[in-house]
């Protein structure tokens, strides 16, 4: 039984199994992770991945098959457990207390005690400072968490996650809120960690991360086991192939712009605080992709102009005249539409069912017959709209909720569709979302525009805004330090007026 | 479920204790129903509020304040010593106006306080309670208001109460289930952000929703005075607390977009079946309290578990 301690093998999954009340969501899964090495796990959503993350965790037990750690038979019964036995996980949702300090989020139930038996503070704080300076981690101890932004909380979580001076880390897509610049800083730590002969899982959907970060790579596919290697050896069309279990179109760069007439004119559009004196034009049959690291004030900007804030000065016209636009509700009467970046926190509906998420915005006019919704035309229409986007549900009346996220972000487009947008606003419309779910929303945008609708796109994937972008405006702490035009827009030249 | 087994156990105990039937007593189920018609009318409206994620502590002192302020205008020309001597023998529908019209400016009162000061509901009807509580005593300065016309009192006789409750129940079903006001209310429930996103005015809907809470607790004093002939500050004390209870037995969430008026009033029918029920096995008042109390508990739990598996 040990076989996997010599050869410098941290932990080693054998033939482990796991099923829920009808899925099996592992069969027979063997991963080895090295110490001192990054191993990825990818593969779409429902593969499976996160089950066998939360297993090495302690979350779950397997149902079969079993973890050696440095060769010996591990066995856990709670994620505490797990810690003890230096496996930390860091989790893709946020887990942290908003209104405690830094320093008391990190080290939770392992306060540093005085001679009375309270917390000493100081130390608390000085032990903050020494990991966080370690980290190289730029963030007051003392600050409260809930006044940070989410690239920074990711930090904090990561920092208490190494703060357990854990040999074995998990991290599940820890990349998915950070912007370009936070995301290099983390693969430094990741880097560093590995220097220290640490072990790392690392989940991801980004395929540019495996190539950046791994040193090997495991894929998944409905609960097994369908491949892998070292990167060097793969290519981007092998990985997804493996992921998808088919060919894929490759990722749909829109064709030429059949640039309309101007759709949406901003000028000069100033919100306190968020951005300042932003302006540009947006065509019909045109995708205007909005690139920035996280705080140059994209998504501020989108939400201002779809009527959730407001702005403190500036004009806005759509079509030939000049409007205002003070509440989403007057943004869709004229003709605006908005998916969110935060599927689960302003998008979705987790409670209700498929319909009723798709028909909220469209109880008016047509539907609506005295203040009774038309239940047929409206169900006729949303099931026409889930065929068009192909959404994989068993019927209109399951809850949202037991959708997966490329699921639910395509019923979230299709809410905005049924309003019939003639611009369409999305923030990070691919967040989260696996790898042909992807595909399949970039081409449905490319359609959109092809019939005319303009697009404002904002991501923080520069593939995605290089490959589906007309024009990309690029911002940086609340201002706009460029407009490129796609043919002229290369990764180099975004990061350059992105970045201070 | 529930409420049959807890019916069921109630006549097989009967039978083993008293030695009658608890079910096949016409008079029996209903004088069960009346007397939790008025907690059923309450809880329609509290259903209403708790799927929008908020909670009507209110309630109950609305009733005693509309209560009172019907039933001044309801007196007869006997009543010695009138509220307003130039105002008896009105016609009926002057009080009941009156009381609906107080009701909605309370629950007015509740939707503006929560909708445009984001205070927690919790915060700004428990404000309202004391207050309205302290407006149906001062308005009186504390003496009951009675005498009251025949044609009022008969609102509360008969099964009349019970038909208010069910009607009000038909109708706020229907609402919930095909109107817009409906997919509304539970969709602000269910997330007030995406709520917002998604270009429901949701400001105006909650002003709305507690709107009607109000009326409804307004309904409920007019009933709960036309029952009792008179007007008095103490009435529908804990009354909020049964409406929810009963909200959250029927299966409505605390946290907002679930629940249903159909499931609120097997609620309150189950609340009403322990109160007789045990009346019936002539067992104490405090038992009742303590079993109610802990039904109220059980349902939620189990209910949870049912959801998981």
């Amino acid at each position: 039984m040990r076989d996997g301690a010599g050869d410098g093998c941290l932990l080693e999954v054998r033939n482990v199994c796991k099923a829920f009340p009808g899925v099996v969501a592992l069969d027979d899964v063997s991963v080895r992770l090295g110490r001192g090495t990054v191993h990825a796990l990818s593969g779409e959503n429902g593969a499976g991945k996160s089950t066998l993350m939360k297993i090495i965790a302690g979350v779950y037990a397997p149902d079969a098959g079993k973890l050696l750690l440095n060769g010996r038979d591990l066995r856990l019964g709670s994620p505490r457990h797990a810690l003890n036995f230096g496996i930390a996980m860091i989790h893709q949702e946020l887990n942290l207390m908003p209104y405690m300090s830094v320093a008391e989020n990190i080290w939770i139930r392992r306060e540093p005690i005085n001679a009375l038996g309270l917390i000493s503070h100081r130390e608390l704080k000085r032990r903050t400072r020494a990991l966080l300076e370690r980290l190289r981690i730029d963030i007051d101890p003392e600050a409260e968490v809930r006044t940070l932004p989410v690239a920074a909380r990711q930090m904090v979580e990561i920092a208490r996650a190494l703060s357990y001076e854990s040999q074995l880390l998990i991290m599940d897509e820890p990349t998915s809120a950070l912007g370009e610049r936070d995301a290099d800083h983390l693969f430094a730590i990741i880097r560093e960690l590995k220097a220290q002969g640490k072990g790392i899982l690392y989940i991801t959907h980004r395929l540019e991360e495996l190539f950046e970060i791994a040193d090997e790579l495991s894929v998944l596919r409905d609960g097994r086991y369908v491949g892998g290697g070292t990167p060097a050896t793969l290519t981007r069309e092998a990985i997804v192939r493996m992921m998808v279990g088919r060919e894929l179109p490759p990722a749909a760069p829109v064709g030429e712009a059949q640039r309309g007439a101007v759709l949406l004119a901003a000028r000069h559009l100033t919100l306190e605080r968020h951005f300042r004196d932003v302006s540009f034009e947006l065509h019909a049959g045109e995708i205007l992709g909005i690139a920035g690291l996280v705080g140059s004030g994209r998504t501020r900007l989108a939400e201002a102009l779809f009527g959730l804030t407001g702005v403190s000065s500036g004009r806005l016209s759509i079509g030939d005249r000049e409007v205002k636009v003070d509440s989403p509700q007057s943004a869709i009467s004229h003709g605006l539409a908005f998916v969110t970046e935060d599927r689960k926190e302003s998008g979705c509906f987790l409670t209700l069912s498929v319909l009723e998420n798709l028909e909220i915005s469209v109880l008016h006019g047509d539907f609506v017959r005295f203040g009774f919704v038309r239940t047929r035309a409206v169900s006729e229409a949303c099931t026409a709209m889930c065929a068009l986007l192909r959404v994989k549900t068993p019927d209109l009346h399951e809850p949202i909720g037991n959708l997966s996220g490329g699921n639910q972000q395509k019923v979230l487009i299709g809410r905005c569709l049924l309003t019939r947008p003639k611009i369409l606003i999305l923030d990070e419309p691919t967040r989260g979302v696996d790898v042909a779910a992807k595909a399949e929303i970039h081409q449905l945008i490319s359609r959109l525009v092809g019939e005319g609708t303009a697009v404002l796109l904002i991501s923080s994937e520069l593939p995605e805004i290089l490959g589906m972008s007309h024009r990309i405006m690029v911002m940086r702490e609340g201002r706009v330090t460029g407009i490129l035009e796609r043919a002229e827009a290369d990764q180099v030249k975004i990061m350059d007026l992105a970045a201070a | 479920m529930v409420l049959i087994g807890l019916a069921l156990a109630f006549e097989l105990l009967g039978w083993i204790f008293v030695g009658q039937s608890f079910l096949l007593n016409e008079q029996r189920l209903v004088v069960m129903i009346l007397q939790v018609s008025v907690i059923g009318i309450i809880a329609v409206g509290v259903t209403q509020v708790i799927i929008t994620g908020g909670i009507d502590l209110s309630s109950g002192s609305v009733v005693a304040l509309t209560a009172m302020v019907a039933a001044s205008l309801a007196q007869s020309s006997d009543a010695a010593r009138a509220v307003y001597p130039s105002l008896t023998d009105m016609p009926v529908l002057v009080p009941v106006l009156a009381g609906l019209a107080g009701g909605a400016a309370a629950g007015l009162l509740n939707g503006t306080l929560i909708a445009w000061t984001s205070i927690p509901p919790f915060i700004a009807t428990l404000g309202v309670m004391v207050t309205a509580r302290g407006l149906a005593k001062w308005y009186t300065h504390g003496e009951p208001v009675s005498m009251l016309t025949d044609r009022y009192a008969d609102i509360g006789g008969g099964a009349l109460p019970v038909m208010i409750f069910l009607a009000t129940a038909l109708i706020f079903h229907i609402a919930l289930r095909y109107t817009r006001y409906g997919k509304l209310t539970y969709a602000i429930g269910a997330n007030p952000q995406a709520a917002r996103v998604a270009g429901i005015p949701v400001t105006r809907h909650l002003i709305a929703v507690y709107t009607i809470a109000g009326t409804l607790s307004g309904l409920a004093g007019i009933v709960t005075s036309a029952r009792a002939v008179s007007g008095q500050a103490g009435m529908g004390t804990m009354y909020e607390l049964d409406a929810i209870a009963a909200a959250v037995i029927g299966g409505a969430s605390l946290a907002g977009g679930v629940g249903r008026i159909t499931g609120t009033v097997i609620g309150t029918m189950i609340l009403g079946v322990v109160t007789s029920g045990f009346t019936f096995l002539r067992i104490d008042a405090y038992y009742q309290e303590i079993v109610k109390g802990a039904i109220i508990v059980v349902a939620v739990i189990a209910d949870q578990y049912r959801q998981r598996a």
